[in-house]
């Protein structure tokens, strides 16, 4: 059964890199990328467990740690990155507008 | 396969993204090998510390890769050849997990039978870096200390006006901050069970630095940069990084006061074994407060400074 | 007992594989952004906590099943989080969610008049 599990999440994992290879939008990017990092988490601990690897429990909590701080950056490098464009759009009109 | 395509998209923002599924799949790679302590650290630092260093990087550049004027035939000969030779040496070398190496048969066999009895400790990995190989750990903390030299010297760490815009200018993300600080006390203490378990699972001061690492850059991350430098102010982190590599080279000059050679932990107490505990733990301890000042003082330098439009 | 535990921890596999599965689908086949979010975020915090408590149950008890406890805590409490934070940063950066007879999304909608 627990094959059958990690398979699913391998099956997954794949669905999301394709995802993230198209991706129209740096969202869908971003979201793929997440789905891929939380899937990790379990394959690493599902697998780790059926194949009996040593620690690998540590290793899946680092990454389920690594991976919200990696999205929240990338969701932070976006708000930023569309205030300066906001920024300089408001620049740019005004600088019209006088 | 992702390496190809990280090559072949231009817009930067999707290579960053791609090279973190990378790490990612390299780190599944290194479990699957037993390396548990490699996988450790490409997890913390690949996945991790590199994504954020890159993004904020990025948000000073502009987004997308300027087109090579250059034509392509000479570096892909130059990269061609390399590999070739890579892969030639790859078929002299012996078979994966063949006993006759040559790997297998100098300095191993003594590692794995013999450490258990010299240093004591659980986890073999910990005791032949920090113990049998303190020398290059120690060069290893030093190079770490001089990056964040150059950094300092070619980024210096912005004072005043020259503050990122703070968030709010933005919008709130007021669940986010909730669920932060809840989540930064978890990862603070997971990082000193990573920094002190080392001895006995995967782990130890170079992965618990980086996980400290993360906890303060998440912090920075919702709550602005100002709160952040409140919390932890960037004067400081030279001084620490200083003082983990203080730490490292006085337990080696006090084994040699002691009257062994540098970095030989049986000095310091009357059980050679117990001194081998000790030292190593104090040896971690630098390395891991080192590698902490330095990640967070490389984001500082980084983060704080002003994008050019 | 033993075999009532592997009965349970093979449900719990089921249903969680099951609904990864769809959350990956979901996540490659909705139309826009908004509803991806939907897919990967829903499904993912429901589908995470039941593969490892179909773990928990197959391990003996030790430190290692409060650290899958603890990842379960973890996933549950960050990727809401990072799934809302995501909607509302593609909010803030002007994308708009696909609604009934819109085809197309205004890649800028107005600043403005949010919430």
């Amino acid at each position: 059964m627990i094959v059958a599990a990690i398979l699913a999440v391998l099956v997954t994992m794949i669905l999301a890199l394709i995802r993230a290879f198209m991706g129209p939008t740096e969202y869908d990017r971003m979201l793929a990328a997440n789905s891929f990092g939380t899937k990790t988490v379990l394959l690493i601990a599902l697998g780790g467990y059926a194949l009996s690897w040593h620690s690998f429990l540590d290793v899946a909590l680092l990454y389920a740690m690594v991976n919200f701080v990696g999205t929240i950056a990338v969701m932070r490098f976006f708000e930023l990155s569309a205030a300066a464009e906001q920024n300089k759009q408001a620049d740019t009109q005004e600088d019209t507008s006088l | 396969m992702i390496a190809i395509a990280v090559i072949r998209i231009r817009d930067l923002f999707a290579v960053i993204m791609l090279s973190g599924i990378y790490s990612l799949t390299t780190a599944a790679l290194f479990m699957d090998l037993d390396a548990v302590d490699v996988a450790f650290t490409e997890a913390a630092v690949g996945a991790g510390v590199t994504t954020v260093l890159m993004l904020s990087s990025l948000y000073l550049t502009r987004r997308f890769e300027a087109k090579p004027k250059h034509g392509n035939v000479l570096p892909l000969m130059v990269v061609g050849i390399t590999g070739a030779a890579l892969i030639y040496a790859a078929l002299d070398a012996p078979l994966f997990g063949d006993a006759s190496a040559p790997v297998h048969q100098h300095v191993a066999p003594r590692y794995i039978q013999q450490s258990q009895a010299e240093v004591g400790m659980p986890n073999m990995v910990t005791a032949v870096l920090a113990s049998y190989r303190g020398y290059d750990t120690f060069g290893e903390t030093v190079v770490i200390f001089t990056a964040a030299l150059a950094v300092m010297l070619l980024l210096g760490i912005q004072k005043g006006s020259e503050y990122r815009p703070p968030f709010n200018s933005v919008d709130d993300q007021i669940i986010l901050k909730v669920v932060v600080k809840l989540l930064i006390p978890l990862i603070l203490i997971y990082g000193l069970y990573v920094q002190f378990h080392g001895d006995f699972g995967a782990g130890g001061g170079f992965q618990a630095g980086v996980i400290f690492a993360t906890g303060f850059v998440l912090y920075d991350l919702a709550f602005g940069q100002k709160q952040a430098r409140t919390v932890i102010s960037p004067a400081w982190l030279p001084r620490l990084a200083a003082l983990g590599v203080l730490i490292y080279g006085g337990v080696g000059v006090v084994s040699i006061l002691n009257g062994k050679a540098f970095l030989d932990y049986s000095a310091l107490s009357q059980d050679p074994v117990h001194g081998q505990h000790l030292g190593i733990l104090l040896v971690e301890l630098g390395v891991g407060v080192t590698v902490f000042s330095v990640i967070l003082l490389i984001f500082f330098a980084i983060s704080g400074r002003k994008r050019k439009t | 007992m033993s075999i009532l535990l592997d009965w349970a921890s093979g449900f719990f596999f089921f249903i969680g594989g099951l609904l990864c599965i769809t959350g990956g689908v979901g996540l490659l086949r909705l139309p826009d952004f908004f509803s991806r979010v939907h897919a990967a975020g829903v499904t993912e915090t429901l589908a995470t906590p039941l593969l490892l408590t179909g773990l928990m149950l197959q391990m003996d008890w030790s430190l290692d099943t409060f650290k899958v406890f603890m990842i379960m805590v973890l996933i549950l409490a960050t990727n809401p989080t990072a799934t809302h934070a995501m909607a509302k940063a593609a909010l803030i950066g002007g994308k708009r969610p696909l609604v009934a007879n819109q085809k197309q999304e205004s890649k800028k909608g107005d600043q403005t008049s949010k919430t």
